[in-house]
């Protein structure tokens, strides 16, 4: 996470098959970059998140610019929820209404934070952003997924009913105005923080190359009091919509989408998807919840020891106009 | 008599500053002046073999000679920043910003430098990664500094850990008397552009002559396509990875549907 210097690839002595990366401009083992595109579109299809908070630590592991991997894992993302998205739009699970008020604080969002990353990447300090915004963001939402869920496994082991919507109970929010009322979701609530939270996971995406489902869904779930499979469902296209914006004005503003690192990884995470999928539907809600916030919170700590252990080399070196 | 001692001036001033007649020739060769990167490209390895012709033959017993092949990359500009712990964590505190350096930069010898010649000819002649220029920006001057600035020792040791700086003190092999070879790595993370490759035939300490050549290290096909595009036309780039990925995923979803 830490290091924005080029580290030595899985290097040609290792790699029995490499493809070369034209933008990166270095190349890489064709079987690692596929191999993470299913790992993590497994899990994606698992608990029904992007997993853009694994892909883009995961790639700069491999040596990956951090600048080419936050910028290509998008495309990854709206690859894995483009069948998402359809497999929930067949059983009608997508809240349009909902996912449209979403979105338009999703594009401004993931337009702030694509303007952000190219000011952060110009200071120097897009390395340290990236990791300082996973600390924060995974562990609190790790630790509060955690506390959920091993609230509800205690439940269900008790033989009480899962509570998953408490129907009566008001938040600050409630009291908003501009209030809509989403039919398929059964909610009343103002489109403010529907907004907001739009925004948040847009500039989030963006910024730090997530694809924001794992914020969204519980968001969702736990704030707006969306039933599970329309939030996810919904969470879906929105993740959908503001990954296609991001590519796109990666592209434009950063030049530093790799489509060769893109598409491998879209074709080993559709693969993926599909048995994360069936592994996911197999399992209980509440321990696939409690799983996902074990990887949350592990992703989390793994930044954070990375951030205050003395580097192995305190210097680092990056090409001020290397995608010329 | 006044012109005829002019032309004798002339004469010997002329003898003086021309080389010798009987001076050596280097001829080298590279294996290659075009290395191309396509989709399988992992690095590669150019051989330089190099020929010290004489004129006379009797030259060789005086003399031991020396070959140093210097190989420096595209220029290209490159912030180093040094890491500081603030608050326990480590983060970006200075750094130095490297204007027009080689972005590759490999040295190899027969000898180890010190043993050819001394410093001064050493840094002159730019024989080493201590004596090759690496200009920085240090407030509104452009200038290189001592090989010891330990901004110049932290770069040159990330490049060297990069495989794009690298000194061979033996990396020069002489098949006889007046026939050597070298070899280039070339890294798969090589930077595209042209590489001058500067060779130095060096007796007693002395330069006897020098011979330039050069490779150019250029994407090929469709690698080249995507850099370009992704330079030349960013909306329209964009918006292909774009459907790209919503092709993808329709696909996935035709292919894997199940209901």
């Amino acid at each position: 996470m830490r290091r924005l210097e080029r580290r030595r690839p899985f290097g040609p002595e290792r790699a029995h098959v490499s493809i070369y990366l034209p933008i990166a401009e270095l190349p890489v083992n064709l079987f690692v970059i596929l191999g993470l595109g299913i790992a993590v579109g497994f899990i994606s299809g698992m608990f029904g998140v992007g997993g853009g908070f694994l892909m883009t630590p995961l790639l700069i592991l491999t040596g990956v610019p951090p600048a080419v991997a936050v910028a290509s894992v998008p495309s990854n993302m709206a690859a894995n929820s483009m069948s998402g998205t359809i497999s929930y739009w067949r059983k009608r699970l997508v809240d349009i209404a909902l996912g449209l008020v979403l979105l338009s604080g999703g594009v401004v969002g993931t337009a702030a934070g694509v303007w952000v990353f190219g000011v952060l990447r110009r200071a120097g300090q897009l390395d340290l952003a990236v990791s300082l915004s996973y600390v924060v963001l995974l562990g609190i939402v790790g630790s509060l997924m955690l506390t959920e869920s091993v609230r509800a496994i205690l439940r269900a082991q008790r033989g009480e009913p899962p509570v998953v919507r408490r129907p009566g109970t008001h938040a600050w929010f409630h009291g908003l105005p501009l209030k809509l009322r989403f039919r398929q979701s059964r909610i009343y609530v103002s489109a403010m923080p529907v907004t907001a939270i739009g925004f948040a996971v847009g500039f989030l995406g963006a910024l730090i190359g997530v694809g924001g489902g794992f914020m969204l869904i519980p968001a969702l779930i736990y704030l707006m009091r969306v039933p599970t499979t329309v939030a996810i469902g919904t969470s879906l296209l929105l993740v959908l919509v503001t990954n296609l914006i991001a590519t796109v004005l990666h592209a434009v503003e950063n030049r530093t989408v790799d489509a060769v690192l893109a598409f491998t990884l879209m074709i080993g995470g559709v693969v993926g998807a599909q048995f994360g999928a069936r592994a996911g539907q197999a399992m209980r809600a509440e321990q696939l919840r409690l799983l996902l916030a074990l990887l949350v919170l592990a992703v989390g700590v793994r930044v954070g020891v990375d951030l205050i252990t003395r580097p192995a080399d305190p210097f680092s070196v990056v090409a001020t106009e290397t995608f010329q | 008599m006044i012109r005829r001692g002019l032309l004798f001036v002339i004469i010997v001033a002329a003898l003086a500053l021309a080389p010798p007649a009987t001076a050596e020739r280097l001829i080298v060769s590279l294996s290659t002046h075009r290395v191309l990167i396509n989709s399988n490209f992992t690095g590669t390895e150019l051989v330089l073999f190099g020929a010290i012709e004489l004129a006379d033959p009797d030259i060789l017993d005086r003399r031991g000679y020396d070959v140093v092949v210097t190989v420096r990359g595209p220029q290209r500009n490159f912030i180093t920043r040094r890491k500081a712990q603030v608050l326990g964590i480590w983060i970006n505190a200075e750094s130095r910003e490297f204007v027009e350096v080689p972005a590759y930069l490999a040295v190899s010898s027969n000898r180890p430098f010190a043993e050819i010649a001394e410093t001064e000819f050493l840094r002159r002649s730019r024989i080493g990664i201590d004596y090759n220029i690496l200009t920085q920006r240090i407030g509104t001057d452009i200038a290189d500094v001592v090989p010891q600035d330990p901004f110049r020792v932290g770069f040159v040791r990330v490049m060297r850990a990069e495989g794009m700086f690298s000194e061979t003190p033996n990396g020069v092999t002489f098949l006889s008397s007046t026939h050597f070879r070298t070899t280039v790595p070339i890294p798969g993370s090589a930077p595209t552009g042209t590489y001058e490759v500067e060779t130095l035939l060096i007796a007693n300490g002395a330069l006897v002559t020098r011979e330039t050549t050069a490779v150019e290290v250029v994407k090929q096909g469709f690698e080249a396509l995507v850099a370009q595009a992704a330079r030349d036309q960013r909306l329209a780039y964009g918006l292909l990875t774009a459907l790209l990925a919503l092709l993808t995923g329709l696909f996935a979803s035709l292919v894997f549907r199940r209901d």
